[in-house]
């Protein structure tokens, strides 16, 4: 399977989660992992694009696919994706645990969506637990993120 | 956590998945995996086998069959969601598929994967039950329909053997009126009951072990719904009233 563009083998032990083979084999620790069924969207990662449950899908699953994480979200060219560069102007995060898992479903509500109504933005958010913000900053963000998507 | 040990097959066709689970104790198919990881990370499903059928090619299609929509067993919800032609030949569906989870769990689960789950609660099967569909099962011994009202036995158990895979749904054409409505305490979750109407059907979802079929003018006779920590049975029994009445008032 192919995470963030490096192609890695395919853990041997079909019961390993994806949530667990980034974090544990991979070091990939910036994906999260609040409640592994599915409520809380810590976990979300895009395989081939769009948004899943890293919890829900055994590692063996992705093999032939493509995964891309928080880590590699950005383009090298820069240090923030649009989608983190929103947060972090409309202050979308305090403790920052259900950051990842905000920012990959967002990736996917503009892919859908690129100009979200506030209502769809509402939708497109209602998947993940933030225990922090209050999602008001949260849902600033998903349109500051449209705004910088489109430039 | 970890779900329990098991063994994982990954057919790449249907004949070879109905040969695996005609071969196989204990197996489970593995689709969405948006109900059947959770229950095996819970520990609350130990099958001995994994039949994990991703890898079979073109089963995922949304087609127009005898004047309704048929949705093969790897079509996502999502796909269902964005179809446009459930979008015109069964509005209900796409209206309903929006009320299942949240978009990031329908890009993974699938239709098919959710009427075999039979949740009691679960939109779905209440919809194919309003509009009388018929499900499609597929074994060794062959393939057989199995309509709507004969498919839903019991709290998440149908009339599926245990080595049949479910190919295909088929939805009847949807004509106004229709509507789904349901009560959650959040959006996406459960419902805590629900109703579904095709012109003049109604079948309730939440408040029996199946999605059941109802008279419009009286829907709560007869029902024995369950209470929980969520709602009691009377509340219940009050939002199928209230439901059915905001459903027929269009
Ligand atoms: C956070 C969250 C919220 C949810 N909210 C809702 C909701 O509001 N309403 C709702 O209806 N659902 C909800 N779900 C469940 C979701 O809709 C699941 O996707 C669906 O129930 C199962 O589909 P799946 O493809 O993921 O099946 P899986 O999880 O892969 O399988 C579920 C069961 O069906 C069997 N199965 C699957 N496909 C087949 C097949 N083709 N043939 C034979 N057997 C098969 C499996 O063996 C297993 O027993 C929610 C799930 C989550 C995680
Ligand atoms: S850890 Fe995957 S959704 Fe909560
Ligand atoms: S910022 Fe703390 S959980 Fe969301």
């Amino acid at each position: 399977m192919k995470v963030n563009g490096v192609v890695y083998p395919t853990p041997a032990d079909p019961r390993r989660l994806l949530s667990d083979h980034l974090r544990h084999d991979l070091g990939l620790t910036g994906t999260h992992v609040g409640c592994e069924h599915g409520v809380c969207g810590c976990c979300t990662v895009l395989l081939d694009g769009a948004p899943v449950r890293s919890c829900l899908l055994l590692a063996v699953q992705a093999e032939g696919h493509e995964v891309t994480t928080i880590e590699g979200l950005a383009s090298d060219a820069a240090p923030l994706h649009p989608v983190q560069q929103a947060f972090h102007e409309c202050h979308g995060l305090q403790c920052g645990f259900c950051t990842p898992g905000f920012v990959l479903s967002v990736v996917g509500l503009l892919a859908q969506h690129p100009n979200p109504t506030p209502e769809q933005v509402d939708e497109g958010i209602a998947g993940n637990l933030c225990r922090c913000t209050g999602y008001a900053s949260i849902r600033r963000a998903v349109h500051r993120a449209a705004e910088l998507s489109q430039k | 956590m970890k779900p329990p040990p098991f063994e994982y097959r990954a057919p790449t066709t249907v004949e070879e998945a109905c040969a695996v689970l005609a071969s196989l104790e204990d197996a489970k198919v593995l689709a969405g995996g948006q109900s059947l990881v959770p229950l095996l990370n819970f520990r609350l499903a130990r099958p001995a086998y994994i039949v994990d059928i991703n890898r079979i090619a073109a089963i995922d299609r949304i087609y127009e069959r005898d004047g309704g929509v048929a949705v093969q067993a790897l079509a996502r919800q999502a796909a269902v969601e964005d179809s446009e032609i459930v979008a015109r030949v069964c509005p209900l569906l796409t209206a309903a598929v929006r009320l299942v989870a949240h978009r990031v769990i329908r890009n993974r689960g699938t239709l098919c994967g959710n009427l075999a789950h039979a949740d009691p609660a679960s939109e779905l099967p209440a919809v194919l039950l309003a509009l009388g569909g018929h499900v499609v099962a597929r074994s060794i011994r062959g393939e057989r329909v199995i309509e709507a009202d004969r498919l839903f036995s019991g709290v998440m158990e149908t009339a599926l053997a245990p080595d049949e895979l479910l190919v295909e749904a088929w939805f009847p054409a949807s004509s106004q009126p229709f509507a789904v409505i349901e009560e959650s305490r959040r959006h996406g979750d459960f419902a805590l009951a629900g109703v579904v109407r095709a012109v003049d059907r109604l079948a309730l979802f939440g408040v029996a072990p199946t999605p059941v079929l109802a008279d419009p003018r009286d829907p709560a006779r007869g029902l024995q719904p369950s209470g929980d920590l969520e709602a009691t049975a009377e509340f219940r029994l009050h939002l199928v009233r209230v439901l059915t009445g905001k459903a027929f008032a269009a």
